[in-house]
């Protein structure tokens, strides 16, 4: 199966701001997959890239094997709700549907009409007076009615209340359990990831800082703290991530793929947002760190 | 593709519609009266000669009715600036084009669908705009007898052209600038500036005009013209024509001035055949027949310049948009 994502020393550059630069990586069809990191990080270039609505500066990136707006086919088989999810303020909800039918060759109409209904909207509502989460809601029922390979999620309940938030990750959950449909969704509200996704990419500054099986990662990832150690001194099969000391005492949150032994420390589970906040911390510091360096060799 | 384009075409299309109706409505009211009217005070006075005030009585009829005409000048720029300027800029501006461009549809279908529509129905506005001020003036038209230099922009298929070319250029607006409003702004100023332009420096050379030189003589109808003791010339010496210059020369060729006539050579035996022979009319001008001919090259300069510009919208939606 070709990977939903890839891309090798993909660049985007906005006049002198690079948006994305060298960035490598692959992302797994068949999953739902969370692309979380700081704003700024890139992800939103990327799927944007991905969707064929922006064009690399440099570099390749292939979707389902293809490349991204090659053509009717290949825009056919993505489907996008970008950020803020947009819509026509001025045309109806049974418009939109009807801009649907009329764009995309696979429209499942009645999948789009039962979404609506069961949504409570009104057909004949303005987009425009839709609330946010209503609005996010078409827009996604747009997207899973031209029945995509892969559903492209540009940060989709940044901007909504809760409930909305839990309601769209309902519908959004629904959807992949019927149709098995690919989803990469980027945020970076860690909670809400966890809920949904069974895959994470971590992307700092446009590079991956950790990619995994979400169960995978919370099994191989510990927090352990006992009596001050040096870092330099753990294990070479522990690699820290993060740490921190007190006078007496030494906390490590480490990576392992086999058990924590030594009785000196106390092992505890990690979260995910643990793992994600230690990642990005991790991906900014290398980043600044980087600077001087430079700086020093010329 | 299509189908969608007309969704979001609708409203205008209904708003062009509607005017176009009243107008023709105006038109269809009044026009009979005033072909009537043609016949009644105008053509009768040819009979007994003089006929300039009845002339000047027949053209204070309709006066509302006779500024419709500058509806044909505006129309190119309201079409530029409301059809042209906002079909891609609002796309870009309230970010819908990330949803209409993830749709099945490549872009480069999405705009061909979109100029497409738009540009076939802005010809039909215009063309029957045209068709309609062209016809209800024509009584008016032929006692102007000038529709080559006064109104030669506001009749025939000249404003069709004009029309596509505002509206390609508003289209390019928007998508370079990608806000609406700079992009009316750009149109506005865009459009009359090639106006300005064709209208001075391109049409006269179209054709190269027909260069005469005859020997001076006065029919009815014709009077000198003379302005500050500049050259004199003759006027009404070819009904309907553009006339670029029209100088009485003496034997020797130079031009020949108003103080020449009051109080040289030709101030005692003025008008007499042996001072007027000696004098020849040198008459540079584009003759009535060739009107046709200049509203299809006018045309298809403003249709090729649309062209382009619609090139370049191609262009740059799929190399420079993103």
């Amino acid at each position: 199966m070709n990977p939903a994502v890839q891309t090798t020393a993909l660049a985007k550059r906005y006049g002198r701001k690079w948006a994305l630069r060298n960035c490598t990586l692959s992302i797994p069809a068949g999953k739902v997959v969370g692309l979380v990191g700081p704003n700024g990080a890139g992800k939103s270039t990327l799927l944007q890239l991905a969707v064929g609505l922006l064009e690399p500066t440099s570099g390749a990136i292939r979707v389902l094997g293809g490349r991204p707006a090659e053509g009717p086919a290949q825009l056919q088989r993505v489907g996008f709700v970008a950020q803020d999810s947009p819509t026509y303020s001025n045309l109806s909800v049974q418009r939109h549907l009807r801009m649907g039918a009329y764009l995309n060759s696979n429209w499942d109409q009645d999948l789009a009409q039962s979404r609506v209904e069961n949504l409570g909207l009104d057909p004949r509502q303005k987009a425009g007076s839709l609330s946010g989460g209503q609005r996010a809601q078409l827009a996604l029922a747009l997207a899973i009615a031209k029945r995509p390979e892969l559903l492209l999620l540009d940060e989709p309940v940044a901007s909504l209340d809760p409930l909305a938030r839990r309601e769209f990750l309902q519908t959004l959950m629904e959807v992949v359990a019927v149709h098995g449909v690919s989803v990469v969704l980027s945020s970076h509200l860690v909670a809400d990831l966890e809920r949904v996704c069974d895959y994470l990419v971590i992307l700092v500054a446009s590079q991956v800082q950790l990619a995994g099986e979400v169960s995978d990662l919370l099994s191989s990832h510990h927090r352990i703290s006992g009596p001050r150690r040096d870092p330099r001194r753990m294990p070479l099969q522990q690699e820290v991530i993060e740490e921190s000391h007190t006078d007496k005492q030494s906390t490590f949150l480490i990576r392992t793929d086999e058990p924590v032994l030594d009785p000196a420390w106390s092992v505890m589970r990690v979260t995910l947002e643990d793992l994600v906040l230690a990642y990005m911390t991790r991906g900014r510091d290398i980043g600044r760190r980087q600077v001087p360096q430079l700086e020093m060799v010329s | 593709m299509i189908r969608f384009s007309w969704v979001q075409f609708r409203l205008q299309a209904a708003v062009a519609g509607g005017a176009l109706l009243i107008i023709a409505v105006a038109f269809a009211l009044t026009g009979p009266n005033l072909v009537h009217l043609y016949s009644t005070i105008v053509a009768s006075c040819t009979a007994h000669g003089n006929c300039s005030t009845a002339t000047d009585a027949f053209l204070a009829h309709d006066r509302l009715l006779q500024d419709f005409g500058n509806l044909v000048i505006a129309l190119p720029a309201i079409v530029g600036i409301f059809w042209g300027a906002p079909l891609v800029a609002r796309e870009l501006e309230t970010g819908t084009y990330r949803l209409v461009w993830a749709q099945g549809v490549t872009r480069s279908r999405w705009l061909a669908a979109r100029l497409g529509l738009v540009a076939l129905a802005s010809v039909a506005v215009a063309g029957l705009l045209s068709l309609m001020v062209t016809w209800w003036s024509s009584p008016i038209d032929r006692v102007n007898m000038n529709q080559f230099t006064s109104v030669f922009d506001q009749r025939g298929i000249v404003p069709i052209g004009y029309t596509v070319f505002a509206f390609a250029m508003g289209v390019a607006a928007g998508l370079l600038i990608r806000r609406t409003l700079p992009a009316m702004a750009t149109t506005l100023v865009g459009y009359v500036a090639v106006r300005v332009l064709v209208t001075f420096f391109v049409r006269p050379h179209l054709i190269a005009p027909v260069r005469t030189t005859s020997a001076l003589h006065m029919s009815s109808g014709m009077s000198y013209i003379e302005s500050n003791n500049g050259p004199l010339g003759v006027i009404g010496a070819k009904p309907g024509a553009w006339v670029f210059s029209d100088r009485i020369v003496n034997a020797a060729g130079h031009s020949v001035t108003g103080d020449f006539l009051s109080r040289g050579a030709c101030l005692q035996s003025r008008g007499s055949a042996a001072c007027l022979g000696k004098l020849r009319e040198v008459l540079v001008y584009q003759p009535a027949s060739r009107y046709w001919a200049f509203q299809w090259y006018e045309m298809a300069i403003f249709i090729g310049l649309a062209v382009v510009l619609g090139g370049l919208c191609f262009w740059w939606i799929r190399r420079r948009i993103s």
